[in-house]
């Protein structure tokens, strides 16, 4: 498991698209920290964080197309099944590559804070007062930390998932953002549905909706439940397709 | 080392391998043959536990490979149809990834140069698979199979694709792995499982048709009954001697022609040798014999002719039981035995290797 977990992440550093998913995920977070927080002149980063989980239908796909469908086009998935490996070890190498990348780009994003932190600074340190909210709320941004990297973990096993299912990369990606785009857009189709129950099945499946609490800087565990069962239940799913395929 | 029960792999509807059982001792070098679709890759990704069988058993070293996966794949090293490489990385990555992968214990650059050596890649160690040219990709393969020095190494069409020079070395290689590991290979050309292999088993639809000595089959092949004639004088008056010729059962003009030579394709009959009588034939009438070349047989004949032979031994084997009996009931008894044989040869070999005409050249 190690050894493919290290093939992997070296192997996102080898192509070019490592270095792309970082720059991009760098480059819009700067940017949508601008539009958002800077540009509405407060402290709150909750709206930050819900367009970085929109950025997530781009840059999870750049992670996680790639992954089985590659091997399975270079014929390199024989090497690993046949290797003293079990197929949940070649399944979690993997996706702890893809999230490894993930949560690094992820806290190097945090850079982003500094100037708010250091404004804040200055903004206290003018007034003759000592003011203690003013500045950005610490447990919002670890909150909303925790929930993002929560809602990319999700994504990645989906997208993995997708990858496992066909041969080409270009068709796993199209596939993965378009089954992320639809579990972030059932948000804002719910709210115009009167009738509970299609209401209560849909809220079910959109992520978002679970998101505010941590927005909110509380740490909410049914949250933090679901969008580990979302992972588990698609890393399970993955598994699957390869035993299956094996039996087939 | 292999043992290999009752296998059966269904695709649907398809049987691609239909109940083949044989076993593989120590330090053997057992050739699979068969044309393309006769379920080679199969059994062979079913034994390195790739794909599972629909029922049988298959077990390495003593271990089961769907009880104990694990402990079984790491006794064996496998070179699929095609070489599993990640073309972006370089050999040194690609190899040092198949020793971390196989969670191998011996000392990493040493294992390492050494299986360089022994596949000759060590002058192309630093450079990235992608650029490098068929022949050595497949030696990379090689030297991937080879990892963590398994006891049983499983080769798919090694040579596939490779030149003759390339060929020729990879088949010393393997001959020369086969002093210390158990091989098995597949392909389906017939002299390289005869210069490479010590046991040969033959595959066609999913059945094993044949399990001989390469020595068997080599006998069979010897037991040469074509050639190629090149023969100078009028073609219309050599082609009706041939034809005429006692000895000979069947004549026929090649279309290759040098100078006012021609070329003709001549049978003899079994167990006749014509060449000599032809030479003297053609002496008398003047017409120069400029060339002969036995042909080789095509697997067809061969199955045939190998079926024949353990048909003929069981006849004797039969014959020296039943030494007591009346004659009559022993030459009735023999020729229901042939009988049964041919009938047993014609719904086996029916249509046999009908795609691959290459032999027959």
């Amino acid at each position: 498991m190690i050894a493919i977990y290290k093939k992997e992440l070296r192997s996102y550093f080898i192509n070019a698209i490592g270095y792309v998913y970082v720059g991009v995920f760098l480059a819009a977070a700067a940017l949508m920290l601008c539009y958002t927080t800077l540009a509405s002149q407060s402290y709150n980063t909750s709206s930050y964080f819900t367009m970085l989980i929109f950025a997530f239908i781009i840059l999870i796909p750049l992670l996680t197309m790639k992954l089985f469908a590659e091997e399975k086009k270079l014929r390199t998935e024989q090497l690993l099944l046949t290797a003293p490996v079990s197929i949940w070890g070649m399944v979690l190498g993997k996706f702890l590559a893809a999230l490894t990348l993930f949560a690094g780009t992820l806290l190097a994003s945090c850079i982003n804070f500094f100037p708010l932190y250091s404004y804040a600074n200055e903004e206290r340190a003018a007034q003759d007062y000592a003011s203690s909210h003013i500045g950005p709320s610490t447990a919002q941004i670890v909150g909303c930390l925790i929930g993002v990297f929560l809602i990319g973990t999700a994504f990645i096993a989906i997208g993995m998932f997708v990858s496992s299912l066909t041969e080409n990369q270009l068709a796993a990606a199209v596939i993965t953002i378009s089954i992320i785009v639809v579990m972030l857009l059932l948000n804002i189709v719910n709210e115009y549905i009167d009738i509970y129950a299609i209401r209560f099945v849909i809220d079910w499946i959109c992520v978002l909706s679970r998101f505010s609490a941590f927005a909110n800087g509380y740490i909410d565990f049914a949250a933090i439940l679901y969008y580990l069962s979302l992972t588990g239940v698609f890393l399970l799913l993955t598994v699957r397709v390869y035993d299956k395929r094996r039996w087939g | 080392m292999i043992k290999i029960d009752h296998l059966v792999k269904n695709y649907g509807p398809n049987c691609a391998v239909d109940d083949i059982s044989f076993e593989v001792k120590k330090g053997e070098i057992v050739g699979l043959l068969g044309p393309n679709g006769a379920g080679k890759s199969t059994t062979m990704n079913i034994l390195t536990g790739y794909l599972s069988a629909t029922s049988g058993n298959v077990s390495v070293a003593g271990l089961d490979i769907l009880d104990n996966p694990l402990e079984a794949k790491k006794h064996i090293g496998y070179l699929p149809e095609q070489p599993p490489l990640y073309l972006d990385m370089t050999v040194e990555e690609y190899l040092i990834f198949n020793y971390d992968l196989k969670g191998c214990k011996l000392n990493r650059d040493k294992h390492l140069a050494e299986i360089c050596d022994v596949v000759k890649i060590t002058d192309v160690y630093k450079r990235v698979i992608k650029h490098l040219s068929k022949g050595y990709k497949q030696r990379v393969g090689i030297a991937q199979a080879l990892i963590g020095s398994p006891e049983v190494i499983i080769f798919d069409e090694p040579t596939v694709g490779l030149d003759p020079k390339q060929i020729i070395e990879v088949r010393n290689l393997i001959r020369t792995l086969g002093r210390d590991h158990t091989v098995i290979l597949s392909t389906h050309i017939l002299q390289e499982v005869q210069a490479v292999c010590d046991r040969i088993i033959i595959i066609n639809k999913g059945k094993i048709v044949a399990d001989e000595l390469t020595e068997n089959i080599t006998r069979a092949v010897e037991n040469n009954r074509r050639f190629n004639v090149k023969i100078c004088g009028p073609q219309k008056e050599v082609l009706a001697m041939l034809k005429s010729k006692p000895g000979i059962v069947y004549a026929e003009l090649l279309s290759q022609r040098d100078g006012d030579a021609y070329t003709y394709m001549i049978e003899s009959e079994v167990g006749i040798d014509v060449r000599k009588t032809l030479f003297y034939t053609l002496a008398e009438k003047k017409w120069p014999l400029i060339g002969i070349e036995a042909l080789g047989m095509n697997l067809e004949d061969i199955f045939i002719t190998i079926v024949d032979q353990t048909s003929a031994k069981n006849r004797y084997e039969r014959h020296s039981q039943k030494s007591k009996r009346q004659k009559s009931n022993i030459e009735s008894e023999v020729a229901e035995s042939i009988i049964a044989k041919s009938k047993k040869n014609d719904s086996e070999f029916s249509g046999l290797f009908d795609d691959d005409n290459d032999y027959k050249k």
